[in-house]
């Protein structure tokens, strides 16, 4: 499902060169749910934005979904995007100006083929998922924060991508709600979904099938 | 897509209302200044009545007489004799008029108050090129003319001076010591429309002598207006004309025994006043003033792309979430076009409206004699026209600064 094969992120300034991930060579099959764990400044967030294309590796390549990734054209990444890949910030990253239902919609706007219609059917199927179709009409500001990640859940399923990439889901929610987060991902996974979740916290790793360590944009295991 | 885009646009502009209202505000303003522009220019050039078929009309009102061999020259207005010679034969023409070339002052006297009257002579097919909106009557006939009958078309205004306003139709009006019957009542027509202007139009042959028909000089005053079958003809008149203009038989060549010039449009006729005989063609006025207007709104352009870049980057969070989730440079672009064009269509409708009240005002204050602006149209089209440039030239380099954010580099900035 994900193949990375000798990556690595260098960081260039015109004076600094910062190695954020040297040599990362890890595989997640179909349907696993991995965590990624390491103190701060590890390259953690760095190897999911790479694995999520949203930023490109200095050296490597990747492999998502069987379709080697061999162009960093902005299109075919945009699409790439769209039909494999969810995320999950721990900030959330919803649009304030946006109600729940069109936050959960935006994946689907770059979706071709979709009438309003069902953009709407299926933005408010993944708000049923997450046990929000209460709050439709509700803007961010309106919620609490366990809310707010569950609409960012929703948004990150509404297109139904083959993997889910999360990273600190939990990092600003209360145990309780964080939980419910992580119940919610666990349902996904059983459900076939591919999960690849950075974490700082041991508990959350240890209810993924494994954790991939790094230190100092070094895998260490 | 579009319905998203617009929904998002018009949560932007009222999220932050202190931007949008200095952003409304310079666009309408600076939007204002070319459509009451494009106002005058259009009620100027523009097809209105009497001047209704200025797409196919050709003036000669002024033609450049020499002597070859001698540096001095003279430009003046044609003769009648000469006109009646050399332009009322022109084949290629549908109708050709003769009439004096501007207005003259009349004075009359009426209850023993002085009234002033613009009086201007022309034949009878003056009256079927042109269509005079008609409140009453009808024109003097090319068979009234060719009699020499006393007879007279006046304006509104003149009617309301000389009858208070009632039925003038059948009255007489004294110019001149003599008795002219009132034969129609047209509307004002605006002292630009210098073709036609004046508050009386009466027949040629009503002058007290008949010297205006003796070919004794090319030149003394007045004009032909020549109307062509179509607009794709005019080239071939102007052509025929100046093959004409090698067969003239001077009636003084010791002065004048070479003339140039020819018909034009109505807008080339301006420019030749404006500027040097000849020296800008139509085509390039309209260039130039395109390129003016351009220069005009550069400033107010650069203002609202600092705004519209501060903006964006306010939104760099909003900008990362939709990348990550399949938008692509391309599509932002389109997006923030399409919002920034929603903000100068507001700002051009704002605009409109402050037009619209400049026009009344230059209407009310009588800067020039009968002449009512109104909004049409083509100042409609033309204003839209201007407001998507102006929303696509400010919109262009913010869009592109945006669609060059690095997505995690967005997704860094929280501020929303």
């Amino acid at each position: 499902m994900i193949k990375l094969e000798s990556i690595e992120k260098v960081y260039r300034t015109e004076q600094v060169e910062t190695l954020a991930l040297s040599n990362i060579n890890f595989a997640v099959d179909e349907g696993e749910f991995i965590s990624v764990m390491g103190p701060s400044g590890s390259g953690k967030s760095t190897l999911l934005n790479v694995i999520g294309l949203l930023d490109e590796p200095s050296a490597g390549e990747i492999v998502l979904n069987g379709q080697a990734i061999n162009s960093y054209a902005d299109r075919y990444l945009a699409r790439i995007r769209n039909e494999e890949v969810g995320f999950i910030f721990q900030s959330f990253h919803l649009i304030a100006d946006l109600n729940v239902v069109d936050n959960v919609e935006i994946p689907l706007l770059y979706r071709r083929g979709l009438s309003g219609k069902e953009r709407r059917q299926m933005a408010l199927k993944a708000l049923d998922r997450v046990g929000l179709s209460s709050r439709v009409k509700h803007f961010p500001s309106q919620l609490s924060g366990g809310q707010q990640q569950r609409v960012a859940v929703a948004r990150a399923i509404v297109a139904q991508p083959h993997i889910l990439l999360a990273d600190e889901p939990t990092g600003n929610l209360d145990s309780q709600m964080g939980d419910e987060i992580m119940g919610i991902m666990h349902q996904l996974n059983e459900e076939g979904t591919t999960i690849v979740m950075v974490t700082h916290d041991q508990r959350l790793a240890d209810r993924t099938g494994r954790t991939v360590r790094l230190f100092d944009g070094r895998q260490v295991q | 897509m579009l319905k998203n885009y617009i929904k998002m646009a018009l949560k932007v502009l009222l999220r932050r209302k202190v931007f949008t209202c200095i952003s409304l505000v310079t666009i309408s303003f600076t939007l204002m200044v070319p459509m009451v522009a494009t106002a005058l220019f259009d009620h100027l050039f523009g097809s209105f009545p009497p001047e209704t078929r200025s797409d196919r009309t050709l003036i000669l009102q002024s033609i450049k007489g020499e002597k070859l061999g001698e540096t001095s020259y003279i430009v003046n207005s044609p003769s009648y004799a000469f006109l009646k010679r050399y332009v009322s034969s022109l084949t290629q023409a549908e109708k050709v008029s003769i009439s004096g070339r501007g207005s003259s002052t009349e004075a009359t006297f009426r209850k023993g108050e002085k009234i002033e009257s613009e009086l201007k002579h022309t034949d009878g097919v003056f009256w079927e090129i042109l269509e005079f909106d008609f409140l009453e009557g009808r024109p003097y006939t090319v068979q009234e003319v060719e009699e020499g009958q006393r007879v007279a078309v006046i304006n509104e205004a003149t009617r309301q001076v000389f009858f208070g306003g009632e039925q003038a139709v059948g009255k007489h009006i004294e110019l001149k010591e003599q008795a002219f019957r009132v034969v129609g009542v047209v509307s004002n027509v605006p002292a630009f429309r210098l073709m036609t202007f004046a508050d009386i139009w009466v027949p040629v042959s009503a002058q007290k002598t008949d010297d205006y028909l003796r070919y004794d000089s090319v030149f003394s005053g007045y004009q032909a207006l020549i109307l062509a079958p179509s607009a794709a003809e005019i080239p071939l008149i102007k052509e025929e004309f100046a093959d004409v203009l090698t067969r003239v038989e001077y009636p003084n060549p010791d002065q004048v025994n070479h003339i140039s010039g020819g018909p034009t449009t109505l807008l080339e006729h301006t420019l030749e006043g404006i500027f040097a005989f000849g020296m800008l063609t139509s085509r390039g006025f309209i260039a130039l003033v395109g390129v003016l207007i351009l220069l005009f709104m550069l400033l107010p352009v650069v203002s609202l792309v600092n705004i519209n870049v501060t903006r964006i980057l306010e939104r760099a969070s909003e900008i990362g979430v939709r990348k990550a989730f399949g938008g692509s440079s391309l599509t932002l672009v389109g997006q923030f076009l399409v919002e920034n064009v929603l903000l100068t269509l507001l700002g051009g409708a704002l605009g409109l409206v402050f037009t619209f009240l400049v026009l009344q005002m230059l209407g009310a204050s009588d800067i020039v004699q009968y002449a009512e602006f109104h909004l049409n149209h083509r100042i409609f089209l033309y204003g839209l026209v201007m407001t998507l440039v102006f929303g696509l030239i400010s919109g262009v380099y913010p869009a592109w600064k945006m669609s060059r954010l690095h997505i995690v580099e967005a997704l860094r900035r929280r501020k929303q």
